[in-house]
């Protein structure tokens, strides 16, 4: 019922929305929490396990029952806490876990069950048969005990991620976030204030109290003022910070458009945010504990602080009868303000003999609530006075078993709070996160006066460690009163008391869980999974906590708490993924002929980040492999043209250049000549093969290295390895120029007669032979000119500044049409280094060595380099290792297959009769059947012999014969022509 | 006779305009990289201040002024605009890196909001003053940040990245000027 | 986590690759025998305290640093140069 004199809403701005297909009213500033109480709707949803009817238990963030599912369709949103959504007009929520609706839910026969699903009754009851569990349990149990459900549609919606930095992040804006924030801004000091809610405030919005002469929310908003003026003071509504790490990195998610009725397009949903701050004051204040007593869930129970939110700030009474039950003085406030407020009390009832209240309604002290009825809705209470049972009619029951101070983010860093007797409750345990202070009742500090001066002190103590002033304002003045706690946790009865409410943990199931041995807590936890419900068990973990220490006989500080792990509160993946989806998960890279290539409809693959055409299809071709045949072909009969500028490439200068490429590679470079190619092998330290590539000598001190597409970045950091690392004293340095230069591969019978229409120097064998290299003037471009090849054809590979790359490779391409070539794809590229056995990283896959793949001669004895050392081991160099070999089908199976393994004719498929597998494989064109690479057990010496191929995963076997991994030219005469 | 045509990296992908902010790209006459040799410091600084008008910028700088710059680079320091002087040749490795960049202007009264999306580096006025430069990531890709004034900072990434650099900035420009 | 770049300054971990113990910096010469290459090689000590690795700032300046660094609490001590740390090793 909605009170005209109270609340912090905004009455000229009514909003219509819907539950459960019914429309109602409410106001801007309204949660659906507070619109739905003041529509006098007290049930909401149906608990997890035993389908309860359950209502509204708290004002925040902490809510365990009424959780809701907001919108349809693509933008539906499970498990949506209705203490924290706010409404807007057109917004629509509906209940769940509930059918056909909530008030006549037909697996609330579940709780007639209920003898039998108590603590561990999954692990009991469904173990056998076996197989039972996943095709019958785990499907039934998942169906009755359920969240909310997803839309199973892809969402639509957008969210971000995004850092923010400051000198310090106070972690809430109640009496001491506001203060401490305050203070600090003051001294000048970067601040971010951030508060979950979307009003900055905290308790000051939920109660009747004065600060300095005013009200306490007006008092609040004044604050929140006068920080949004400062240039140093960032205020973040909506944001939640989550989780506390190491070196001052706070996640928090700040909830952007959730209150919007114009979901999608640009404005993300959430913002998930990285906060690093010099220092952080944790203030995020404490949150009200329930009593455990007989049929303690029905809906118009709640915390006695929830029921003073929704009168002071949302002007809603929730109940026209309410009876207040608590054990500690602030309980007081629930009766008094409720009172006052015309809303009548049916009874005060105090579990202290000595509570000292005073007030115009039936007050008992030394006093339990022990039952309650309703079927869906509280209807009555009963007490019990003196062994004499009394019950009460009622709508509500506000009930307090006291405060637990917010500590959860102190614990995530492996922190353990400390036990407070005089609270009764966890409190932090100082320096449990670096750089983190707690303030306010997150502290222990129960009166709001008490938080203004501990706000203070942190300020002061933070201000000083930060090399700032010390903020000296006088404090505000406020209540200071009591609060003079005496522990309840449960009350006898017959009936089940719950503690969890979002997972139906009860009493009885701690006790059950002690019983049977699950003494410790983390045992009792994982048991009964108290806790482990979306709201982390923030009503009950104390209290479940102090009840297994009880019934264990320990004291609670004996029993300890279980790990608070981040996040504070539930976090949407989609959230901590941010924009990383679709095209914002990965660069994308491309090659200066990229367009060129789409425009030949030239499928691509990817190569790392690169994007590199597969085969350019021309008319009339259906397959992949008629065109990658006919490239193949192409380029051994006429010429080919393929972009290779994905290769790194390394530009190396210094007068110890050649004494580093001596060092990194295992042949020599200090001896290659000017203006001379050289193949090179890089090996790990551990002697395995690395990289390899051809390194150019383009002056005395001067060299380009290339490296594979895949390796390029693992070849720069190894190189900042050896000169910052092993010999930082030689004078050398290096630059990727890799994204400098569009260097493409000309190659085939032809590629002379091609290229001479783009150079002027003479290229002919004599002038420019195999293996040299060269500065060219390109069209008029200074480009470089290489003359090397990875096809087995008479190659060059040109080079020119990037921005004529796309110019230079259509002119190529055209050119070579008219010579009968054409571009060359990937997939012809692969076909034609595997007939002429050149190696790449299917075969250098770090697990081969240098004379795995028949090169160990390339390691030159005349000097150390990385590896060498290893590498001569005797467990790498045994000749019964795999070695690299060629293969070729000659059974009545044509076919090879990448990854298959190889084995002796005659033994059996097995792994323990494994002789090597293959790495590479093609249809030649040239030779006319398929060929692979491979390594088989003492391979080079076993040319001839023939083998069992066996693919297991895609059911093939076919027998081949081992060939010499070179099976075109191999003499290589055409490289050379 | 045949000719090769010039294509810039961000040809076609800008300029772009969003909310407060603009994105444009700058196609400096050359990049070059200049990898001071050991002991050479001092000669290079006295060699480029002969040469080119600026000092040898120290770590997270940049000396000289629009159209003739010399931004810190990490391993090496880039020379942005001019053709570099040969006498530079014998105090450092000059590499030509006038085609490997995609250089973006960004500028608007929200760049520091657009750069807290792309970069985990503090590039607010209080940690990065005109004229400092900063190696960091924008997004997964690494990039050069120089705050060249108040409200704009040149951004450099690999140019076989440009799509995805103005993509990066393009969403981060659109998400901020969508709240308003 | 934060690292102390000394170049750059305090920046994300997430700018850094991780390679290892620091020791990689004192690579046995061609001959010392395989006991001591297969402990440069292979063999790390998995301590819980104090420990000195290399992180390479590839997002950053380039350089590889000697990063000090507490396993247990996380806290990070301090980062140097590599290079300088091997100079000074000579």
């Amino acid at each position: 019922m909605r009170l005209s004199d109270y609340g912090q809403i905004d009455r000229g701005n009514a909003i219509s929305f819907r539950f459960d297909g019914k429309t109602y009213g409410g106001f801007q500033g309204d949660t659906l929490a507070s619109a739905l109480l003041a529509n006098d709707v007290r049930l909401v949803a149906r608990s997890f396990k035993y389908h309860r009817p359950r209502g509204i238990l708290s004002a925040g963030s902490e809510e365990p029952n009424a959780i809701v599912t907001v919108g349809s369709g693509v933008h539906q949103d499970p498990n949506v806490r209705a203490t924290v959504q706010e409404i807007y007009n057109g917004f629509e929520a509906n209940s769940q876990n509930r059918w056909p609706s909530l008030k006549h839910d037909l697996l609330s026969v579940n709780d007639l069950m209920a003898p039998f699903l108590s603590a561990g009754f999954y692990y009991k009851t469904f173990m056998w048969p076996r197989a039972f569990w996943e095709k019958l349990y785990e499907p039934v149990i998942r169906r009755a005990a359920g969240l909310g459900a997803l839309s199973e549609k892809p969402n639509e919606d957008t969210y971000e991620r995004a850092y923010a930095h400051c000198d310090v992040l106070v972690i809430g804006a109640g009496p001491a976030g506001l203060w401490a924030a305050y203070q600090l801004a003051q001294t000048g000091l970067d601040v971010i204030l951030a508060d979950e809610d979307f009003r900055m405030g905290g308790r000051l919005n939920s109660e009747a109290d004065q600060i300095g002469g005013k009200p306490a929310a007006d008092w609040a908003a004044d604050m929140v003022a006068q920080l949004d003026q400062m240039d140093n003071v960032r205020l973040m509504t909506r944001t939640t910070v989550t989780g506390a790490y190491d070196g001052g990195t706070y996640g928090a998610v700040e909830r952007v458009s959730h209150h919007m009725n114009d979901r999608g397009g640009d404005r993300p949903l959430e913002t998930f945010w990285r906060i690093h701050a010099k220092r952080a004051v944790l203030a995020a204040g404490a949150l009200e504990r329930t009593i455990g007593f007989s049929n303690n869930d029905r809906p118009g129970i709640m915390q006695a602080g929830a029921a003073r939110s929704y009168l002071h700030r949302y002007g809603v009474a929730t109940g026209k009868r309410v009876v207040v039950f608590g054990n500690n003085d602030n309980a007081f406030r629930t009766a008094h303000d409720l009172s006052a407020a015309g809303v009548e009390i049916a009874a005060y009832v105090d579990a202290r003999a000595d509570a000292t209240i005073d007030g115009d309604f039936p007050i008992y002290r030394g006093t339990q609530v022990t039952d309650t009825k309703g079927r869906l809705g509280l209807s009555s209470v009963q007490i019990t006075d003196g062994g004499r049972n009394h019950n009460i009619a009622a709508d509500c029951l506000a009930v307090s078993g006291g405060w637990n101070p917010t500590v959860h983010m102190t614990c995530h860093m492996n922190g353990r709070p400390t036990w407070d007797e005089t609270i009764a409750s966890f409190v932090p345990t100082a320096g449990s996160i670096p750089g983190m202070s707690v303030a306010g009742s997150a502290a222990g500090h129960m009166s709001t006066s008490a938080c203004f001066e501990s706000a203070q002190d942190i300020a002061a103590r933070v201000a000083g460690d930060l090399g700032t002033a010390t903020p000296a304002d006088p404090l505000p003045t406020a209540e200071h009163a009591a609060y003079a706690i005496e522990p309840l946790w449960a009350v006898p009865g017959k009936a089940r008391a719950w503690l969890d409410y979002q997972n139906d943990v009860t009493v009885k199931d701690i006790k059950q869980a002690a019983q049977e041995n699950f003494r410790s807590v983390e045992h009792m936890k994982r048991y009964t999974t108290q806790g482990m419900a979306t709201d982390q068990g923030k009503n009950s973990n104390v209290a479940a906590l102090a009840l297994l220490a009880d019934a264990t006989g320990r004291g609670i500080p004996e029993t300890g708490t279980t790990t608070f792990r981040p996040p504070y509160s539930p976090v949407a993946i989609a959230a901590m993924g941010g924009e990383a989806r679709g095209t914002g998960f990965a660069p994308e890279r491309f090659t200066t002929s990229h367009a060129v290539a789409k425009d030949m409809a030239a499928p691509m693959i990817e190569a790392g980040l690169w994007y590199r055409p597969s085969y350019f299809p021309e008319h009339g071709e259906t397959t992949w492999r008629q065109s990658c045949d006919r490239e193949v072909m192409m380029v051994r009969e006429n010429v080919g043209v393929c972009d290779v500028s994905t290769l790194g490439k390394i530009d190396i200068q210094g007068k110890d250049a050649a004494k580093l490429l001596d060092f990194i590679y295992t042949n020599m470079f200090s001896t290659l000549k000017v203006g001379r190619v050289r193949y090179g092998l890089m090996l790990r330290e551990d002697g395995h093969v690395m990289d390899d590539g051809t390194t150019a000598r383009l002056g005395e001190n001067h060299y380009v290295m290339t490296t594979t597409t895949a390796a390029a970045g693992l070849v720069m950091r190894h190189l900042d390895f050896v000169t910052q690392c092993l010999h930082p004293e030689w004078d050398v340095s290096f630059i990727s120029v890799t994204e400098q230069w569009a260097q493409f591969a000309v190659a085939g019978p032809k590629a002379r007669d091609l290229l001479s229409n783009f150079v002027e120097d003479d290229i002919s064998n004599d002038a420019f032979g195999f293996m040299q290299c060269g500065a060219m003037n390109v069209m008029g471009v200074p480009g470089r000119l290489f003359r090397i090849s990875f096809s087995g054809e008479m190659g060059y590979e040109v080079a020119v500044p990037a921005r004529y790359g796309e110019s230079l490779f259509r002119l190529l391409i055209a050119k070579a049409k008219e010579l009968g070539g054409g571009a060359y794809g990937m997939e012809a590229l692969n076909v034609l280094r595997i007939e002429k056995g050149f190696i790449t990283h299917a075969e250098i896959h770090g697990r081969t060595t240098v004379f795995d793949i028949g090169m160990e001669r390339m390691i030159s004895a005349k000097k150390d380099c990385i590896g060498k050392t290893a590498a001569a081991r005797p467990g790498m160099v045994d000749p019964d290792r795999e070695r690299f070999v060629g293969l070729k089908p000659v059974g009545t199976v044509k076919q090879l297959t990448a990854g298959a393994h190889l084995f002796n004719e005659g033994d059996a498929a097995t792994r323990v009769n494994d002789q090597g597998y293959i790495t590479s494989v093609g249809y030649s064109p040239t030779l006319g059947h398929f060929m692979g690479l491979g390594f088989l057990r003492n391979g080079p010496n076993r040319i001839g012999e023939h083998v069992k191929m066996v693919d297991h995963l895609r059911g093939v076997e076919a027998v081949c014969e081992v060939i010499d991994p070179v099976a075109f030219d191999p003499e290589g005469g055409r490289l050379r022509a | 006779m045949l000719k090769l045509v010039a294509k810039s990296p961000a040809e076609g992908l800008v300029p772009l305009s969003v909310g407060t902010m603009e994105l444009n790209e700058v196609v400096p006459a050359a990049i070059t990289s200049i990898a001071c040799y050991q002991g050479h410091a001092d000669a290079l600084s006295a060699a480029l201040k002969e040469h080119h008008g600026m000092a040898l910028p120290k770590t997270g700088q940049a000396t000289g002024r629009a159209g003739a710059r010399a931004i810190w680079a990490g391993p090496s320091v880039f020379l942005v605009g001019p053709e570099p002087h040969a006498d530079l040749s014998n105090h450092a490795a000059i590499v030509d890196q006038s085609d490997s960049w995609c250089v973006l202007n960004l500028k608007g009264a929200d760049v520091e909001a657009v750069l807290a999306r792309l970069s985990s580096v503090d590039m607010r006025s209080k940690a990065m003053k005109k004229g400092q430069v900063v190696r960091s990531q924008l997004q997964h890709m690494n990039a050069i940040y120089h705050r060249v004034s108040d409200d704009s900072f040149d951004i450099y990434a690999f140019r076989s990245m440009a799509k995805t650099m103005v993509h990066d900035i393009d969403r981060a420009m659109r998400y901020i000027a969508s709240r308003g | 986590m934060r690292i102390p770049c000394p170049i750059c300054g305090e920046r994300d971990r997430r700018e850094f690759y991780y390679q290892g113990d620091a020791l990689a910096l004192n690579r046995p010469d061609p001959d010392a025998g395989d006991v001591v290459w297969n402990d440069y090689i292979h063999n790390r000590d998995n301590s819980a305290g104090v420990t000195r690795d290399l992180w390479h700032h590839e997002a950053g300046c380039s350089n590889w640093l000697v990063v000090t660094r507490n396993t247990v609490t996380h806290e990070v001590l301090g980062a140097e140069l590599a290079s300088m740390v091997k100079g000074e090793q000579g």
